[in-house]
Formats: structure tokens, C-alpha cells, sequence
């Protein structure tokens, strides 16, 4: 969890910028050795050995059920959209092209899932509103704490803070919702989730903004007692 | 250049993510050390998103996992036999 990475992060700022250094590191390796894992799984299940498909999408099965609820924003719903997602995966895996990553494709064929159901729910009527919410001009600045100071981080550990987001999250407009799900939940850099969503990278960077400040507007009476991280080191991939 | 705090908070998402050049980095980095304000701004919104990547904030429904499993069992086990009967057909 990256609560941990922050207090690392406190040890100074020379020591911040080896320990970043270090953990991109290993964690390029890391994510190497798995794509590599992943590309003979798919290779072997292609090839015949079909029950290694459950080993195969065990480390998404998150993902997938996240990517579906974004769109749909039910969870039952959800929960039958990701089941199909996963089968049609299954089904499909032969259209997989190893140039793409397996994860981005999932993503895909998650999205769809969940935009087929939600069509079906709610029919046309969903497009125009969309429509509207870009289109509008809205408040996008971020509220003041002005009676912020610090506290530890344990501030971030209560409940009634997670709760707060889940909801925060659950009533963002769709269009924001998806992008944030995908690039805050899921960790997607930005060209995945152009990809995944059929969006332009810089449509996703103003949504990926719009969201995470109209969510720090909704938290902030949550968030006023909580520790300030220092500055620079929290860099993500972009 | 000197930056107001409106600006900075126009770039507080690309700030985060790392994904800005240096000039504009380093003025807004030398706005952040003299602005309570926005350090405020940024640090609450940078807890927003390490709270979302936590995952005991988005749980997944009890059995999920067994649920999806099960189903990808039995369309395995049906894709496997109806391999078997192709060839029977023909």
C-alpha cells in the first residue's frame, strides 16, 4: 500500500530521490518477469492447456470488476459484466496480438461489457447527457483548507474517509468516473487509457484533472486534518 | 516566471503525475514552498489518490472470486468437449 512509500518518503530529500530510484527499479523488473509469465501462460493456453486461464486472469479479476462497475455504477450489475467480460476473454484470447499489453485488452473488453449493459439499461438517453457534462464549463478549482496543519498520516486510516470516497467517486459524472477509475484505481498510464476508453490522451488528461479536483472539493472536510506529503517525490508515470 | 495560485492549480493533476517540463515544474515547485495554500491543496488531493489506490477502499463483493472462477470452469469444461465432438461431426 502506498501509505508506507509516503513515510519512506519523509527520510529527506536526497534519500527520497534513491529511494524513488530504486523502487522504479525493481518495479520495472518486477513488471517485466510478469509480462514475460504472461505471454507464455498465453501461449500454453492457446496451444491446448485451457485451464490456465484461471491462473491467467487471477491478477485482474480486480480490475475487470472495477472497470465494469465504473460504467455501470450497480454492483450486481457489475459483478454479471465482469463474469462476462472474463469468458469473453476466454473466448477471444486467439485475437489477442502480443504487441498490445493483456491488461489494456482486458480493460477494453471490460469497457464494452459495461457500455453494452448500460445501453440496454438505460438506452440513448445516456449519450446526450454525456454530452452536456463535457460540453459545460463547470467549476474546476479545487477548494481552500484554511485551517489545514499537519497530522500523521493515520488521519487517512479512518473509515468514515473511505466511505466518503467511495461515494465521491460514485457520483462523479460518468465521464470522469471512467477515466479516474482507470488511471487512479487501476494505474493505466494515459495512453492505455485513451486506448481503452477510444479517447485522445489529452481528453483523458482533463477528465483525469476534473475528477481528482472535483473529488478533493467533496473530501475536503474529510481530509483537513490530513499529513502533507513532501513535494516532488510522488511522481507517476504520465 | 511568477505563478499565481490559479495557474498552479491548473497544473496540480500534471504536477502529480510528474508528467510536466522542467521550467514549469521548478516554478511551480518555488510556488508550492512559499504557498500554504496550494501545498495544501496538492497534499490533500495526493491523499485522495494514494486513499484510492488503497485496496480496502474498493472492495470487491464476498465470493466474487469463487463466482468467476466456477463460471470460467464450466465454460472451459463445455469449449473442451465441444473440441471433442467437432471432429465426430464431420
Amino acid at each position: 500500500m502506498r501509505v508506507h512509500r509516503v513515510n519512506e518518503a519523509r527520510k529527506g530529500p536526497v534519500g527520497v530521490e534513491a529511494w524513488r530510484r530504486g523502487i522504479e527499479g525493481k518495479f520495472q523488473a518486477t513488471m517485466q518477469a510478469a509480462a514475460t509469465k504472461e505471454a507464455e501462460l498465453i501461449a500454453r493456453i492457446l496451444a491446448g492447456e485451457k485451464e490456465l486461464f484461471h491462473e491467467l486472469i487471477r491478477p485482474y479479476e480486480r480490475m475487470v470488476y472495477l472497470t465494469v462497475l465504473a460504467v455501470v455504477k450497480n454492483e450486481a450489475d457489475a459483478e454479471d459484466g465482469a463474469q462476462e467480460a472474463v469468458i469473453n476473454a476466454y473466448r477471444h484470447l486467439s485475437s489477442f496480438r502480443a504487441e498490445a499489453k493483456f491488461s489494456t485488452w482486458l480493460t477494453t473488453i471490460a469497457i464494452n461489457e459495461g457500455r453494452k449493459r448500460l445501453r440496454r439499461a438505460k438506452g440513448a438517453a445516456e449519450d446526450s447527457l454525456e454530452q452536456k457534462v463535457e460540453e459545460g464549463e463547470g467549476d474546476y478549482t479545487p477548494a481552500p483548507l484554511t485551517d489545514w496543519r499537519e497530522v500523521p498520516l493515520e488521519a487517512l486510516e479512518r473509515k468514515e474517509l473511505r466511505q466518503a470516497l467511495r461515494k465521491a467517486v460514485a457520483d462523479l459524472p460518468d465521464i470522469y468516473r471512467q477515466v479516474f477509475t482507470l488511471r487512479d484505481l487501476e494505474e493505466l498510464d494515459t495512453e492505455e487509457t485513451a486506448a481503452a476508453l477510444g479517447l485522445s490522451q489529452g481528453v483523458v488528461k482533463v477528465r483525469l484533472h476534473r475528477a481528482r479536483i472535483l473529488l478533493q472539493k467533496q473530501l475536503v472536510p474529510f481530509l483537513k486534518t490530513a499529513a502533507p506529503a513532501r513535494k516532488g517525490f510522488f511522481r507517476r508515470t504520465p | 516566471m511568477k505563478l499565481d495560485c490559479k495557474h498552479v492549480w491548473e497544473y496540480i493533476s500534471e504536477y502529480i503525475d510528474g508528467s510536466l517540463g522542467g521550467k514549469l515544474r521548478e516554478d511551480i515547485e518555488r510556488h508550492l514552498e512559499n504557498c500554504e495554500i496550494c501545498s495544501a491543496i496538492l497534499d490533500s488531493t495526493r491523499n485522495i489518490l494514494i486513499l484510492t489506490a488503497d485496496d480496502r477502499t474498493f472492495e470487491l463483493p464476498v465470493g466474487y472470486g469463487e463466482r468467476m472462477h466456477e463460471r470460467l470452469k464450466k465454460e472451459i469444461r463445455e469449449s473442451a468437449s465441444g473440441e471433442k465432438k467437432g471432429p465426430d461431426k464431420s
